[in-house]
């Protein structure tokens, strides 16, 4: 079995210099979620891994950490932004047309390929849907190399899920994934489950010994659903989690994001949880 | 086209396994399958909870009425799932609502049967208490993860 992240597609130039990109597309998903489609401004395109990140900016502005949301095998390049202020303001609410600094890609990605002949269960609490959903496409795009593709998302209410016309797609079979979500606080208008992402693990129908667990969402989320997946049977090595910290330079440089030995924008942010989950649990790292 | 006795499908619910078929037969004998249309309740706020309850068709979700804001939906059980503890735990009474929010099929065990076995077989009554309290744990858990509200923004 391959590492989470040790393959990882060449970049050309610098991986300090930003190139410029162009914004085709936005496409609202929740009132704080915003995905924009981009390209770059050379025609050259940015060749990715599904989990990499990019640092993601204005000209003249700064930069953020946001991941590649779309397939990294076909279609335009996405990518999926929260706004939280400052910078990830200003790219949530970029139009068409604008221009955009792209360094990167940077980090680990998920590695599907090592899941192959096996089940692949995405589990993704809100806009941890985001990452985890280039990985899908691109598990979808050779779906037949894996058995069963289980997807187990939990989010906030029904009208925040990010990706709903995905989600309405897979839910309806399209592609051979099997879709199960869940959400924390629902009216009556919902008729699907509440509660904890957790719930759904029992139902979902995987051998855990042949399973390759890829999850995303905040941390505690990923805690609970890592030690649900390890009691359900699944090897903690089979497990990948993309953390978030603060990531700057992107190249490991910096230590913005250091997590004691690791640094989460080289060494992450897909990571066995095997590897990290004691570093998950201190605190003040 | 064969049908599934009550008894093959506790003997198959991970809440029953590995109990012996003498404990599953008594238990089944205490058990009827249900029906009930999307909308309907199965049991409501303030009754006594006289069943328990498994989910093999449906949903059933876990309601809570407020005079101010209406039905709030707190918790949920689909096939598989089990509803809930009441049963078990004096005061022996529902504390939330039960509705169909599609149409459900549920195993329907009648409480006081299933006490009165527990009582006439304290291996049995152990087993079950044990089950239903690793239920209740792993909800209490989810429902703590669930009052920080972590997918809000930070």
């Amino acid at each position: 079995m391959t590492a989470a992240g040790s393959t990882r597609p060449q970049t050309s130039g610098s991986p300090l210099i930003p190139r410029p990109f162009r914004v085709l597309a936005t496409r609202q998903e929740t009132a704080d979620t915003t995905t924009l489609t981009i390209e770059p401004a050379d025609g050259v395109p940015l060749a990715f891994a599904a989990g990499q990140f990019t640092m993601l900016g204005t000209f003249g502005g700064a930069e953020a950490p946001i991941s590649v949301t779309s397939s990294p095998v076909a279609g335009p390049m996405e990518q999926t932004i929260r706004d939280m202020g400052g910078v990830t303001h200003d790219l949530t609410t970029a139009e068409p047309g604008d221009m955009l600094t792209v360094r990167g890609p940077y980090g680990t990605g998920w590695n599907i390929t090592d899941g192959a002949g096996g089940d692949l269960i995405f589990v993704a609490g809100g806009i941890g849907l985001a990452p985890l959903r280039s990985a899908l496409l691109e598990a979808l795009a050779n779906r037949n190399a894996y058995r069963r593709v289980v997807l187990l998302y939990g989010a906030r209410t029904p009208a925040e899920q990010v990706f709903r016309d995905d989600l309405a797609r897979w839910a309806h079979g399209d592609g051979g994934i099997a879709l199960d979500v869940t959400v924390d606080r629902a009216g009556r208008g919902w008729a699907g489950p509440v509660g904890l992402v957790t719930n759904l693990i029992p139902g979902a129908g995987f051998d855990p010994a042949r399973t390759l667990a890829l999850v995303c969402g905040p941390e505690v989320m990923m805690r609970f659903v890592a030690i649900a997946l390890i009691d359900a049977g699944v090897p903690a090595g089979r497990i990948r989690i993309s953390l978030e910290r603060n990531m700057k330079c992107g190249i490991g440089l910096c230590g913005h994001c250091q997590l004691r030995e690791l640094f989460i924008c080289t060494d992450g942010p897909v990571l066995p949880y095997d590897k990290v989950a004691d570093l998950m649990t201190v605190r003040e790292l | 086209m064969k049908m599934r006795s009550i008894a093959d499908y506790l003997s198959a619910h991970p809440f029953f396994a590995d109990l012996d078929a003498a404990s599953i037969d008594e238990l089944a004998g205490c058990a009827i399958n249900e029906h009930i249309r999307a909308g309907e309740y199965l049991f409501r706020e303030g009754r006594p909870a006289d069943h328990f309850y498994i989910v093999t068709r449906g949903r059933i979700a876990l309601e809570l009425f407020s005079p101010a804001t209406g039905p709030h939906v707190l918790d949920s059980a689909g096939p598989g799932e089990i509803l809930d503890w009441p049963w078990l735990i004096p005061p022996h009474r529902w504390f939330f609502d039960g509705r169909a929010v599609e149409p459900t099929s549920v195993v329907s065990l009648d409480a006081g049967c299933l006490r009165g076995k527990c009582e006439a077989d304290p291996r049995l009554g152990y087993e079950l208490a044990m089950r239903a309290a690793q239920t209740m744990s792993q909800r209490l858990q989810a429902t703590r993860a669930r009052l920080l509200d972590m997918y809000a923004a930070p």
